[in-house]
């Protein structure tokens, strides 16, 4: 079970209370891209075993999106930020820094 | 005309708690910036309430102002005042970008009470309801079984609860469901051996 805590509205509630949105930070490919980065934008999904971003939603409480950042192996989050980025926060990197030392963000 | 009714017409369920319909209550959405000093003003001057901070409610369901999300209030007020003062709202707000909506309705509001009303929520909502983590004057949205509702504290042993009106009857029913007499688990309301 996830417990997550809601960055709009400080709710923390477990999983059922949030709907997931799949992988965050993602890159839009649109018109004009290549076949190729238009396929990947649409399909292509990390799926890593350990640190990993995610879009969520508070689907039963105040509605809004948020980002979090957990471990896939453990169900650890370690912790959720706001959706207007399109980086992770350094805040957030250092909370994975601390649990995961060997963690390197992606480039 | 029309005749307005409730969507659960006066039911009530007896058990380990009281579940009761609250009969016809008016509800409008304010929905606008709550961080906008304009927005905030018009609301409390037409209210008496004011604007309630993140996940808190000023009154109840007879008379209230409920936090729901960061750009969106409800207003609890008499069902046949719901019409004018959503439309004094849209006066006092003016050029201040809102939406007021009546959606007295498309809701539905159950009252709750009895010893075991914290326990009987949280059979079924994800929610802390230990007395010190959530009081009177706190709200939360969230779900009960499968569907979105929305409750608070009105005192030590009675709750409010509001739902979408199409979900009602199934609300209702879980609620009569988890408070069967017999079925307290008595973690809240019962003191621990
Ligand atoms: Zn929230």
């Amino acid at each position: 079970m996830l417990r997550l805590t809601c960055p709009v509205c400080g709710a923390t509630g477990e999983e059922t209370e949030f709907h997931a949105g799949g992988e965050a930070h993602l890159k839009r490919f649109g018109p004009g891209s290549t076949d190729e980065d238009f396929r990947d934008y649409l399909f292509q999904r990390q799926n890593p075993r350990g640190v990993h971003f995610e879009r969520w939603r508070h689907q039963y409480g105040c509605g809004k999106w948020f980002h979090v950042a957990r471990c896939t192996q453990t169900l650890e989050v370690f912790g959720s930020y706001t959706a207007q980025t399109s980086t992770v926060p350094d805040h957030i990197q250092s909370a994975i820094k601390a649990r995961r030392p060997d963690w390197e963000p992606a480039q | 005309m029309f005749e307005p009714r409730t969507a659960l017409q006066g039911a009530h369920f007896s058990g380990d708690i009281t579940v009761t319909d609250a009969g016809l209550v008016g509800m409008i959405a304010i929905r606008g910036s709550l961080t906008d000093p304009a927005l905030c003003a018009a609301v409390a001057e037409v209210t008496g309430h004011p604007v309630p901070a993140t996940r808190k409610m000023s009154g109840d369901a007879t008379d209230g102002l409920a936090w729901m999300s960061a750009d969106e209030l409800m207003l609890f007020c008499a069902y046949g005042d719901a019409p004018t003062v959503a439309a004094r709202l849209v006066d006092a707000l003016g050029d201040v970008h809102s939406m007021v909506s009546v959606l007295s309705d498309a809701r539905a509001v159950i009252r709750l009470h009895g010893d075991v009303v914290r326990e009987v929520l949280a059979k079924g909502a994800p929610v802390d309801l230990a007395p010190d983590q959530f009081a009177q004057g706190d709200i939360r949205r969230s779900r009960l079984g499968q569907v979105a509702v929305a409750f608070w504290m009105t005192g030590a042993d009675s709750a409010e609860l509001v739902c979408f009106r199409s979900v009602a009857g199934f609300v209702f029913e879980w609620l009569s469901t988890a408070s069967q007499s017999g079925s307290a688990v008595g973690y809240f309301a019962t003191p621990r051996r």
